[in-house]
């Protein structure tokens, strides 16, 4: 019998699928690259797809509280969702309207939500990393219970503020769960050619972070993994890795075909869509009501973007800084 | 009122502030043992190692670390020891303590306080003695304050903590020992200081340089006025336009090398607005040797700063 807490899990991959298609969709020609041309499209700028990736962000955040943190990368839709933002409120900002979490300021790479502890999505990768670190040491000074939540890509293990966030973290016994969402391409190169050694996990544990890894497509897996690691960081044992291997359904950006990956990997990855292997767990009826769910729920969302006000020109000066900000000369 | 140094005030306004509030802490290398300038010199003693955090050298995080520090509430006063190491952290300073509460929306904000010692320091050669104030000038969201003076160093440090922005605060290196006045004045950032009138030339400054331009005014053949600009961005437009109003003629001084340095958008300013004669005088395109004779020609001193008088 599929628990309560399955249902949850599978709803949550199910609203982020729904949410990536939608999103997908409406930024058909966002950007001038991979060959694509640039049109006319609600969604503009690169948009990182996070499609197949989504057991993730739902085996982890389903641990979470409103009042933990969590960090993210470029590709962050998924993270943002599972953490409890509006989807209504997200689509709003992929179309940068002033109804946006970020009153259309961030986009996709930046989107944030504070009021659920979304310290924002990041255009640059690794720089969440010590920007958790550093979140986990304010929870640290405070005396607070909180829990930091960092997903970073696989391509972040090779720059540098991997290794000093971690570091950071381990000296200070920081409560950070680093979570390595590793997706095997860093842009339109696998991360395996680029990366020398044993890897993420075994870079965290030189560096003094234990942790393990994980099938991060069976999100029963990854909430079980989750699990462990968290109850082991709420215990004080200080910041733990999580390695959650999956798969990059799509290109780098919507945009990109990603027609130079090897065929025959796309569909063997096709076949471990991590939905799928959720729905092995649930009643077929309860599939189907949950997809219909978040179905509706995201046209409800596309609709609402659609009509939202975009934010006047005056509010490119707002938000600056309260001593000198710009304006026309 | 209490004579005391450079170094010694800004520790005090630090002090003020730790004592005063609960959020601020201090995130650096060596700072537990006082600073390599001793510009934290007991802090660690007196609040403890858990809010004067000692770190790892790592210049990326320990900036990184601040934002995340100041998103979850906090008001970080960060140690970078000279600008030139925190390139190291440009990323962070630039892309994401700069950007963040106006690409999150105004969501979240960073009051945090960068130290970035800045300038020529007896012979520390190319990578320990650079001015790189207009780097961070250029970069919306930055407030930039270069303080000249033990009262200005007690009285900026005080309004860069009570900014509520990141503050890129680039204190020079050969100042630390200097010593003078202090009183509880209240700094405002974006408020230059005429600290003598003159009819013939306006001379702004910053930093180190308006020592030396104090000393080139006295001796010069004409009368100067010189202004001590203390915050570049903003900049006190008001003070520098209505001066060079009245002087028909600006002399703009810093140590920072000329090209593309902070005194073009001075000059550029004043040209555009009054059509007063502008002049700029700044370090030459060269690195900083280590050797004293090639380190002097780096150097803006009096003299030269008398003979681009005469050349007005």
């Amino acid at each position: 019998m599929p628990t309560e807490r399955d249902v949850a899990l599978y709803r949550t991959m199910a609203r982020i699928r729904a949410f990536e298609n939608a999103a997908e969709e409406a930024s058909r020609g966002s950007v001038a690259a991979f060959g694509a041309s640039l049109s006319r499209s609600n969604v503009r700028g690169p948009l990182h797809l996070s499609t197949g990736q989504e057991a993730v962000p739902a085996g982890v955040c389903i641990h979470l509280e409103k009042t933990d943190f969590l960090t993210s990368t470029h590709r962050g839709h998924g993270h943002t969702l599972a953490k409890g933002a509006s989807m209504e409120r997200m689509m709003c900002e992929l179309f940068g309207r002033a109804s946006g979490t970020n009153r259309g300021k961030g986009g996709s790479m930046h989107i944030a939500d504070f009021s659920v502890g979304m310290l924002g999505a990041n255009g640059v990768v690794a720089d969440g990393m010590p920007i958790a670190v550093g979140a986990a040491h304010a929870v640290k000074i405070r005396g607070e219970k909180r829990i930091v939540a960092c997903f970073f890509g696989d391509g972040a293990i090779n720059r540098g503020p991997f290794l000093e966030a971690l570091n950071w973290a381990a000296v200070h016994r920081l409560r950070v769960l680093f979570v390595c969402e590793d997706n095997r391409w860093s842009a339109t190169t696998p991360t395996d050619a680029m990366t020398a050694g044993e890897g993420a996990l075994a870079r965290a544990r030189a560096i003094g972070v234990p942790g393990e890894a994980v099938d991060g497509n069976d999100v029963f897996a990854v909430d079980g993994a989750a699990g462990e690691l968290l109850a082991k960081i709420r215990k004080g044992d200080g910041p733990q890795f999580l390695h959650a291997i999956t798969y990059r359904f799509k290109g780098h950006v919507s945009v990109d075909a990603a027609a130079y990956r090897d065929k025959r990997e796309v569909a063997r990855a096709l076949e471990n869509d991590p939905l799928k292997i959720a729905e092995g767990r649930l009643a077929s009826a309860t599939v189907k009501r949950i997809l219909e769910e978040a179905q509706a729920e995201v046209a409800r969302a596309v609709a609402a973007a659609e009509a939202a006000p975009w934010p006047a020109p005056g509010e490119a000066y707002e938000d600056v800084q309260d001593a000198g900000s710009g304006r026309w000369r | 009122v209490a004579l005391t140094t450079y170094a010694a005030a800004s520790c005090a306004a630090l002090r003020r502030e730790l004592a005063r509030d609960p959020n601020v802490v201090v995130v650096g290398e060596d700072v537990g043992r006082g600073g390599v300038f001793q510009q934290y010199k007991g802090l660690q003693q007196e609040f403890g190692a858990a809010r004067v955090i000692d770190t790892p050298i790592s210049e990326a995080t320990i900036v990184g670390a601040a934002v995340g520090m100041a998103l979850a509430g906090l008001r970080p006063v960060v140690e970078m020891r000279v600008v030139d190491f925190a390139l190291c952290a440009i990323d962070e300073i630039v892309n994401q303590a700069a950007k963040a509460r106006y690409m999150f929306g105004g969501q979240g904000r960073v009051p945090m306080v960068a130290r970035l010692p800045t300038g020529l320091w007896s012979g520390s050669a190319a990578q320990h003695s650079q001015s790189l104030e207009a780097w961070f000038a250029h970069i919306p969201g930055l407030v930039v304050v270069a303080p000249a003076t033990p009262q200005d160093n007690y009285s900026l440090l005080n309004a860069a903590l009570e900014c509520g922005d990141p503050v890129i605060y680039m204190e020079h290196k050969e100042l630390w020992g200097l010593e003078g006045e202090v009183t509880e004045e209240k700094g405002e950032l974006g408020r230059a200081r005429v600290l003598r009138e003159g009819r013939d030339a306006t001379l702004v400054t910053w930093s180190r340089t308006v020592h030396a331009a104090l000393e080139a005014a006295q001796k010069a053949p004409m009368s100067v006025e010189v202004i001590d600009l203390r915050t570049l961005w903003p900049w006190d437009r008001e003070t520098v336009l209505s001066s060079a109003r009245k002087t028909r003629n600006l002399l703009v001084v810093h140590e920072a090398v000329q090209v593309g340095g902070f005194g073009a958008e001075i000059a550029a300013t004043v040209a555009e607005e009054t059509g007063a004669k502008v002049k700029r005088l700044g370090a030459p395109r060269v690195p900083v040797g280590y050797s004293t004779p090639l380190e002097d020609e780096a150097r803006v001193t009096a003299e030269r700063i008398l003979l681009a008088l005469e050349k007005l």
